[in-house]
């Protein structure tokens, strides 16, 4: 093929191939795509219309601003459940008339299989005001009460909806009127359209003509009522931004509308005849995921209809950042349905003062998502001043559904979270009628595996706690408790637990008790339990002064009459409870043991593994005795479920066999007999290597029983898997071995053992095809641990490594290099003097290495070898080694260069002088590129170094070399090298450097004079009370810096003063200290923040040297200054002071006469 | 971390301290603080309070005793006839030279 055909290829695939696009949805950026079914489902839940906020001032408890009231809610939540049970009801039914030989399957809830209460209450009154059919008219609390109607099930929602007939009935298609026509919408649900994406699009199939296509019309011959489909909250409301708070409205809605309907239904709906069912096509598979459903429909809130005919269109505007939005960011694709009024170019006098806000909010909003850094944090400042002046209302309106969208990233919900984060501190108690839509759209962080968005969504919730109080959080979220869907009564809990750690245990005892004894409903139980593991899991031993309450709530619900789940869930939380309390709080838990204990034997299964992982925690707490008794009487239990093959069981009864091996009471010897053999039968399988989350409590577990049972009984059975076939287990086996070595030592084994753990690592090391850091480091331990002992095998480790450096693959030369320098020191102290010289000229001659990580690698353990055996014993000698380093200084590499510069900076240190100085010279023109390096380490090993070499070769040549550094433009260069200057002061005194640095002030050029200033500042640091010396000599210097016109200068002489004020302080140098205050005192006034620090340090030191009797009388001259401006400088200095001071200032303080009414004289300071 | 913050944050940080003054600070508030301190360093150090049971001819216990109460307001009126002001007007009552 030649590259024509290539191209052609590439051009016959279409235009529309993104070359952008992310295709794999576990990288990508949207969150969307890389969330699981579960967590998807917080797309289900609906933005609830405004409460009523009770605490309002003025407001009655009916209807002070128009939200729903917490009856309203409550009796809408059981209206709720009730149709979910109906609805499940009838699926059953259905699905019994459908195919009656299969038996009926009822999933999710098994609330269906309780006996259904029917209530005809429901069908026979609305609680509501009856829908018309005026979409404008409709009250807030009518048409949300809409939104989360089963939608096909009710008659009225037809008469709502109208102009469906109409429209589709002037279509007159030819074709029949099929079920799935009706809802052209149908993206998420529709039964058989694989591409639904086509369909939702206007304009889509010609075929299939729905009245979708004729809305815009319809939008411009109609003014206001009727438009809508569905009228939602936002709308209803009066603020004009349907598309917005419509959505996730219109999700739910859509969801419910797209039902799909039962037979019974249809027939009831169509006519007998004219019609007939078709089958779906066979290559049909419906779409069971909710989670792809989403991918599939990037623009999922649809279709929606602009404002007005003369808008844009969102869905067809390209990804511009057009003529209107002139200092707007850019626009995506996906932000189109946000911001698309921000295209419109309206004319700004003419609207009203809510369009306004809602477009400056939209405006801070985009900009805050999709701006610059400097762009954003203006916006995020804006929103934030103005939140007040905003309201609640417009701002959660835009931000909310914004943080449903599907379209979000990562970095966007962060931003929008800050965003609420702030205006949550503005609007203070105003937030109250918010409260639950805000709760529906950051509970779901509660449970995201980002670790950062869970703890985003814990602070924003505990803010909120406080903003509105405790009074509306539990208003607000009570009728989620005992919700029908557990995704909610999951996210619902953890909300709980964080309000409580925000508001405090105690406050919401008393309604977590009601909920945990709940009689309406075992979910409210549930969930109470969940809401108190929550807790103990988010606070830990701050539980403990509550224990006895949190326990007594959950005494009820360990025995639950009625439901499996309840009393699991319970038993859940009271091993969190436990594992909080450690190892404290056992009294506390007695009313409890009981009731656990016999579940622990009456259950089976998931029951079972909550109770003994209850048991298990509780174990640790116990005293000596009653732990010893408990322990062997439940492991019995936790051996037989060894052989449970159920994961989840596996996990727990692992975790309880960690803790009951740790308390005191069980004794060694009844481990070795009864649980180790058993333990190692059924968990050192090679299943288990394959999990990290299993493989890791498994060690874990292996560890505690080894510090128990002994290392020689563990590693008796541990040392034949080390030669098993399967690598990941190998390697698990060595992880195991490492950990235990590294915590006991091998004390504890005989030869014989000894010869099988080498060998069996020596195998285990050899034949692992990737390279893992796991068996580095457990070589390592080992022959660390062993010491003199490994003196028999160091031939055959020796030949290893050998053979292993000479490798062709890189990954093995670099491990090898790496094992060296972990276990140099162990070859000397087995006196194998002659295998570390061997080894050092292997090192040597690789130093050609072309593979950076491998070279820094050989680098390292040329070093370690270097150091065990000295400078001058070493073999290469040093004299040939260095010029070798020298060109290596010059490599990028970071590990490289961290690497080579230690080395060479310990030669520098130890052996000097094998080295002629000219060489040293030399590597000093190489480290001053080493001093940009972007890694702290390396810059500092660098920078000591200089210090190392000065030494060695005298500081002349070298600070020679630095000052003419301090001329370079780069920043970063310059503070480095002033450091190397500081470094060689101390390290070759600083009579040796001052002259030539003070010499080197004189250079009028700012930065020498800075780098000069800097030098000294680091240099006075560094030597401290050696100071003293040159005190007299740097004054006049600081004298002038401290009376230049540049403010940096000034601030480097500030902090210069500082450092040698410390450092003088007590050596009677006070005249001169006095001298430099008089010239740091009148920049107390600067306002550059960098500046007036380094001002208030200077003035701290001096006031630690001078004594605060001096500087107080510099202060009271202006804590009473009629200026304002000017009594907060003395006042803030002066608190410095006070606090730094203030036993010493009792004698200073100024003398003032009584007057009448009080007497100002401190008679006891006067006593003789 | 801009000025604003920088500043506010270390007010708040001395704002926590009893005896840490602002720019709102009367001088009675002050006044009443130095006091507090006086009396509190004499409480403090054993040696200034057996120097001023020495004084008093008083036990330390009593000392301790009579300066801790005087703490609660250590500069009103009491005990015997205020000494009258040295120069008699307001501006010489701030004496710094000590």
């Amino acid at each position: 093929m030649s590259a024509k055909q290539f191209l052609a290829e590439l051009e016959a695939e279409g235009a529309d191939l993104d070359p952008m696009r992310v295709d794999d949805p576990q990288t990508s950026r949207r969150i969307a795509d890389r969330e699981s079914a579960y967590h998807a489902r917080r797309r289900d839940r609906a933005l609830s219309p405004d409460r009523a906020d009770v605490f309002a001032a003025g407001g009655s408890s009916t209807d002070a601003n128009g939200g729903r009231s917490y009856a309203e809610v409550m009796k809408l939540a059981e209206i709720d459940r009730e149709e979910h049970r109906v609805r499940q009801e009838l699926a059953r039914r259905e699905r019994e008339d459908v195919d009656m030989d299969r038996p009926p399957v009822v999933p999710g809830e098994p609330v269906v299989q309780e006996t259904p209460r029917r209530r005809a209450r429901r069908w026979d009154q609305t609680p509501v005001a009856p829908p018309t059919d005026n979409g404008a008219a409709v009250s807030v609390a009518k048409s949300s009460w809409d939104a989360e109607e089963p939608s096909a099930h009710k008659p009225s929602r037809w008469d709502e909806t109208p102009r469906a007939a109409p429209s589709t009935g002037d279509g007159v298609t030819p074709r029949k009127r099929s079920r799935w026509d009706e809802t052209p919408v149908a993206v998420t649900r529709s039964r058989w359209d694989e591409t639904p994406r086509v369909d939702a699009t206007p304009g889509g199939t010609a075929a299939k003509r729905s009245r979708w296509d004729e809305t815009p019309v319809n939008v411009n011959s109609n003014a206001a009522g009727g438009v809508m489909a569905t009228p939602s909250a936002a709308a209803a409301s009066g603020v004009p931004q349907t598309p917005l708070a419509f959505m996730p409205n219109a999700t739910t809605e859509m969801e419910l509308r797209n039902m799909p309907q039962s037979d019974a239904e249809l027939d009831a709906l169509l006519p007998a005849e004219g019609y007939r069912i078709l089958e779906p096509p066979v290559s049909y598979v419906p779409i069971r995921t909710p989670a792809r459903k989403i991918t599939a429909t990037p623009a999922h809130t649809g279709f929606h209809i602009p404002e007005d005919g003369s808008g844009p269109r969102a869905s067809d505007m390209p990804a511009v950042a057009a003529a209107a939005l002139v200092d707007l960011p850019m626009l995506k694709q996906e932000d189109m349905q946000f911001f698309g009024k921000l295209l419109e170019d309206r004319d700004e006098a003419a609207l009203s003062i809510d369009e306004l806000k809602e477009r400056k909010i939209l405006r801070l909003l985009l900009k805050i998502k999709n701006g610059t850094p400097p762009v954003r944090k203006v916006a995020l400042r804006q929103i934030t001043d103005k939140a007040r002046d905003f309201g609640p209302g417009p701002l959660f309106n835009q931000i909310l559904p914004l943080l449903m969208s599907p379209a979000l990233e990562d970095q966007e919900r962060h931003l929008l979270v800050k965003v609420i984060d702030r205006v949550l501190y503005k609007l203070d108690d105003l937030v109250r009628p918010y409260v639950h839509k805000i709760l529906v759209v950051i509970e779901p962080l509660l449970i995201d595996e980002d670790y950062y968005a869970r703890v985003e969504g814990r602070e924003i919730i505990s803010n909120l706690a406080k903003a509105a109080g405790l009074a509306t959080m539990i208003a607000t979220m009570r009728p989620d408790i005992d919700h029908v869907d557990e995704y909610v009564r999951n996210t619902t809990a953890r909300a709980f637990a964080v309000v409580a750690s925000a508001l405090g245990i105690p406050a919401l005892l008393p309604f977590l008790k009601a909920v945990c004894r709940s009689k309406k409903s075992w979910q409210a139980r549930h969930t109470g339990a969940k809401i108190i593991q929550q807790i103990a899991v988010l606070m830990g031993c701050a539980v403990l002064p509550h224990l006895k309450n949190l326990v007594a709530a959950l005494v009820d619900a360990v025995e639950d009459k009625d439901q499996q789940k309840v009393r699991t869930m319970a038993a859940l939380a009271l091993a969190a409870l436990a594992e909080a309390a450690h190892p404290y709080g056992i009294e506390s838990f007695d009313i409890v043991i009981q009731p656990l204990w016999e579940g622990v034997r009456k259950h089976r299964g998931k029951g079972l593994a909550a109770f003994l992982k209850a048991i298990g925690s509780l174990i640790p707490l116990m005293d000596t005795e009653a732990a010893a008794y408990y322990t062997e009487e439940v492991m019995s239990v936790v051996v037989r479920e060894f052989q449970s093959p159920d994961d989840e069981m596996r996990k727990v009864v692992l975790k309880v066999v960690k803790q009951c091996v740790a308390t005191d009471g069980i004794e060694p010897d009844y481990v070795r007999r009864q649980v180790l053999d058993e333990f190692f039968r059924h968990f050192w399988v090679r299943r288990m290597a394959l999990d990290r989350r299993n493989a890791k409590p498994l060690v874990e577990t292996t560890v505690e029983l080894a510090k128990k049972a002994g290392v020689g009984v563990v590693l008796d059975r541990l040392v034949p898997d080390l030669k098993d076939e399967s690598e990941a287990f190998r390697k698990m086996v060595m992880d195991a071995l490492e950990q235990i070595v590294a915590a006991m030592g091998l004390a504890d084994v005989d030869d014989e053992l000894e010869a099988r753990l080498i060998d069996g690592m020596l195998f285990a090391f050899q034949e692992q095809t990737t390279e893992d850091v796991v068996m580095l480091n457990a070589f390592g331990t080992v022959v660390n641990a062993l010491g003199t002992r490994v003196h028999p095998y160091l031939a055959q480790i020796f030949s290893m490594l050998k053979w292993r450096l000479a490798n062709k693959s890189a990954k093995v030369r670099q491990q090898t290099a790496d094992l060296v320098a972990r276990i140099a020191v162990v070859l000397r102290t087995c006196g194998e003097e002659g295998m570390l010289s061997n080894l050092g000229q292997i090192f040597y001659e690789n130093l050609g290495e072309e593979y950076p990580e491998v070279l820094g690698s050989i680098l390292g353990a040329l070093k370690a070898v270097v150091n065990v055996i000295g400078m001058a014993n070493m073999e290469p000698p040093i004299r040939d080694l260095l010029p070798r380093l020298t060109p290596i200084l010059r490599n990028r590499h970071e590990k490289v260069q961290e690497n080579v510069i230690d080395l060479v900076g310990r030669i520098a240190d130890r052996g000097a002088e094998h080295v002629a100085a000219r060489e040293w010279m030399r590597i000093c023109f190489e480290l001053l590129d080493m001093l940009k390096a972007h890694r702290k380490a390396i810059r500092r090993a660098a920078v000591n170094t200089f210090g190392y070499i000065a030494k060695a070769i005298g500081p002349q040549d070298v600070l020679g070399t630095l000052l003419s550094n301090l001329k370079v433009q780069e920043r970063q260069n310059r503070v480095c090298t002033t450091v190397a200057i500081a470094i060689v002061a101390e390290t070759c005194s600083p009579f040796t450097v001052l002259p030539a640095l003070m010499c080197e002030y004189r250079v009028p050029e700012l930065n020498v004079q800075n780098g000069v200033l800097k030098s000294l500042s680091f240099m006075f640091e560094y030597i401290g009370e050696m100071g003293k010396d040159y005190v007299y000599a740097v004054t006049p210097l600081l004298e002038d810096a401290l009376i230049d016109r540049d403010l940096v200068h000034r601030q480097t002489a500030c902090t210069t003063v500082k450092h040698l004020a410390l450092g003088v302080a007590g050596l009677n140098c006070e005249d001169a200290m006095v001298h430099l205050l008089n010239h740091v005192w009148p920049n107390i006034f600067e306002t550059s923040p960098h500046v007036i620090n380094a001002v208030m340090d200077a003035i701290e030191a001096l006031r630690v040297a001078l004594g605060p009797g001096v500087l107080i009388n510099y202060v009271v001259q202006g804590l009473f200054h009629p200026a304002r401006r000017v009594r907060e400088v003395y006042w803030k200095i002066y608190n410095a002071m006070y606090i730094g001071a203030q036993d010493a200032l009792v004698p200073y303080y100024p003398r003032i006469a009584s007057d009448e009414r009080n007497r100002w004289a401190r008679d006891e300071l006067y006593y003789f | 971390m801009d000025r604003f913050t920088l500043n506010s944050q270390l007010e708040h940080l001395q704002s926590k301290h009893v005896g840490t003054g602002h720019a709102d600070t009367t001088r009675y508030e002050w006044l009443v603080n130095q006091h507090r301190d006086t009396l509190a360093a004499m409480v403090g150090h054993t040696h200034l309070t057996a120097f001023m049971a020495l004084a008093e001819h008083e036990s330390m216990a009593r000392v301790r005793y009579n300066l801790k109460s005087k703490m609660i307001a250590p500069c009103h009126r009491q005990g015997p006839t205020p000494v009258a002001p040295v120069d008699g007007d307001e501006t010489a009552d701030m004496d710094t030279s000590l």
